[in-house]
């Protein structure tokens, strides 16, 4: 069974702090990791193969340096790696992603799963995912907690609001997990030393043989047109007393919320 | 947008560093150029003084765009019921509607649903598309994407408003990759601009550390995911008159790839459905074993709230994933948040710190919850939770 998981590198912390008298951002230097979802994509795609045979191939688009991202997969177990950098795919939106990605495993071929973590924790918009089943037009189950195979089928239990749900789904697919799909492997010594020497492939628009009109800037239907910080909140107020009082001050606030 | 620095004017300065979030601005010898970080937000532009970075905004294809009227509404419905979230959405929908003077209209698909229809009518939508077939009866990716495309591409709406809900969240990528229309998910808020009639987005990232504003100039439909809880509820008015327009659905179960096997209810499911809940009572840490979570329980079950925890909590196996809240876990936004022995990591307030209340109860005088508590409480959670749930059953009688 050969699976194809995407991946993507994001900074090592989402707090991104302002400076109270200048207005201006304190940028920490952050260590860039992979998105903690796809560290579970990663670990399901492997647990697959161990199970089942064939590869696991880890992909990224991203800038050179997401290279590291991939080492760290291979590290892990992964058996090949390809890095999608052109400088023309800059400021891809949710949809140029998605396809670019497409056109990448596309051009793996021989696939049976894509796994996706279930959203980026820079972004936070979980639309690549089915974006990318969308363009290789093929189904897709999101919030995946547990898998099973079943010949061509698998079983993929999805995590839902107050409820799960077992869909069936023929392969090829596409599948999202959450965190609570399982606990991704610690990198073992021999992994590490392979890594360093992976040789990793590299494909930039020609080699996918992407549309310009779909890719970057120009295939980006969205605009981020400003960024700002939300207003940060403010520490409240204290409430002291004895453990009666404080209840009944603390009931008296919540009634008047009216929440009803 | 687009920004470009001129590198004539540029005199060197480097005013322009700092404000940009993403180093997306570095000096090249004595010139300011922009590198690969840079995402055009344009915040390195009033920091310029001698006018050196010019923005260049590309024009919308307007005479594509202009085809496309009208606000549409996808329904999200459970047990015979509308979900609040779709309920806000036609509020919010109305709003829009209004302001670009064009009608309001619903979609929904399901089997069984006319009565739902007809709410939607009374919720303030114009008209209502009905796909009404037993194919549909619970959600699949393929069928409702197939008829909302379809629908979509013959009737030609500007806006698309989607509950950011586990369905909607699967649903809105997959209709918009088909249709080539621009998404923004997770909207916390929507506005109009009137001179460009286009919808201006509001989003959080970073985990609600960054808020990024976004338009979709050109593509059509214009697609939003919205953040249950947020928008306000449209009023129910019995005597609106409407339009439903039933569409013909030719599907056959045999032609859906899909099948769903098994429904795993909670038996909980009030307790579980955080993205719902208005209120939410999270226990964390300080509950010290898995049994203390029924002291939260109580509370929660006295303000019909849902319960949350930590991922600590959730870690350690005292209570079950979905009651995550938090970076790897829900993002909530409910009225009222209730963190009883729960520290407050930053990935915990990730997930919470945009509820418009948040009461903390530790024990920890320098727990980081109460710099985003609007009333902190430094005590024992056993002793301040079941006062306080006594308190409210009194109260609320």
């Amino acid at each position: 069974m050969n699976v194809v998981v995407c991946i993507k590198q994001v900074p090592g912390s989402t707090e991104v702090r302002i400076d109270p008298k200048t207005h201006s951002l304190i940028r920490e230097s952050v260590e860039a990791i992979i998105n903690p979802f796809d560290e579970n994509a990663i670990e399901a795609g492997l647990q697959l193969r161990d199970q089942q045979g064939g590869k696991v191939t880890v992909m990224t688009m991203g800038p050179p340096q997401a290279e590291s991202a991939l080492r760290q997969a291979i590290a892990m177990g992964a058996d090949e790696a390809v890095l999608i950098t052109d400088p023309a795919f800059r400021l891809s939106d949710t949809l140029a992603t998605s396809y670019t990605l497409a056109r990448a495993i596309h051009k793996v071929g021989d696939f049976d799963l894509v796994i996706c973590g279930k959203q980026a924790i820079d972004g936070d918009t979980a639309q690549v995912g089915p974006g990318v089943a969308e363009q290789l037009g093929i189904p897709q189950a999101t919030f995946v907690i547990g898998l099973e195979v079943n010949g061509r089928k698998i079983l993929a239990k999805r995590m839902l609001e107050d409820s799960f749900e077992v869909v069936e789904l023929r392969m090829p697919a596409l599948i999202t997990v959450v965190k609570q799909m399982n606990e991704p492997r610690t990198a073992p010594m021999k992994g590490v030393l392979r890594a360093r020497r992976a040789a990793i492939t590299a494909w930039n628009k020609d080699d996918l043989g992407a549309n310009p009109s779909r890719i970057g800037f120009d295939g980006s239907p969205t605009w981020v047109i400003k960024s700002f910080h939300p207003e940060r909140r403010k520490r409240g107020e204290m409430l002291e007393g004895t453990t009666e009082e404080v209840a009944a001050v603390l009931a008296e606030k919540i009634k008047s919320l009216n929440l009803g | 947008m687009l920004i470009r620095i001129i590198a004539e004017k540029c005199t060197g300065c480097q005013l322009c560093l700092r404000p940009c979030p993403y180093g997306g601005v570095e000096m090249v010898g004595k010139v300011a150029v922009l590198n690969e970080n840079c995402t055009y937000c344009g915040a390195c532009v009033p920091a310029c003084k001698s006018d050196a970075i010019e923005v260049v905004e590309r024009q919308p294809g307007a005479s594509e765009a202009a085809r496309y009227r009208g606000v549409w509404v996808i329904a999200e419905h459970d047990n015979g019921m509308l979900k609040g979230g779709t309920v806000e959405l036609l509020g919010e929908g109305r709003k829009l509607a209004e302001e670009l003077q064009v009608p309001l209209e619903g979609v929904i698909l399901g089997d069984g649903i006319k009565p739902l229809a007809e709410e939607m009518v009374h919720y303030g939508a114009d008209k209502v598309y009905m796909a009404d077939h037993p194919v549909l009866s619970r959600y699949r990716t393929g069928p409702y994407t197939d008829i909302i495309c379809g629908l979509t591409n013959k009737k030609l709406p500007e806006i698309i408003l989607v509950s950011a809900t586990a369905q909607g969240r699967d649903l809105a990528p997959r209709v918009a990759a088909r249709l080539g229309a621009g998404l923004t998910a997770d909207c916390t808020g929507l506005e109009i601009d009137p001179e460009k009639r286009l919808l201006v987005q509001t989003r959080p990232a970073f985990g609600g550390n960054l808020m990024a504003t976004i338009l979709c100039p050109e593509a059509r439909p214009q697609m939003s995911t919205v953040r249950p809880n947020v928008m306000k509820k449209a009023q129910l008015d019995p005597s609106r008159k409407g339009e439903i327009e039933v569409i013909p659905v030719g599907l056959d179960e045999r032609g859906v790839a899909t099948k769903i096997l098994e429904v795993i209810r909670q038996e909980e499911g009030d307790e579980v459905n955080l993205l719902d809940a208005k209120v939410i009572v999270s226990g964390g840490r300080g509950l010290g074993k898995p049994e203390n979570f029924s002291v939260i329980r109580e509370l929660a079950k006295v303000l019909g709230a849902g319960v949350g925890a930590s991922r600590a909590t959730v870690d350690a196996g005292w209570i079950p994933a979905y009651h995550q809240v938090g970076q790897t876990g829900k993002t909530v936004q409910p009225k009222l948040y209730i963190a009883c022995g729960i520290s407050g990591a930053v990935q915990h307030l990730a997930g919470m710190s945009a509820a418009e209340t948040i009461i903390a109860i530790n024990k920890d005088p320098n727990a980081p919850i109460f710099d985003v508590a609007t009333y902190g409480i430094v005590g024992d959670l056993f002793e301040v939770v079941p006062a306080l749930t006594e308190k409210l059953k009194e109260l609320l009688a």
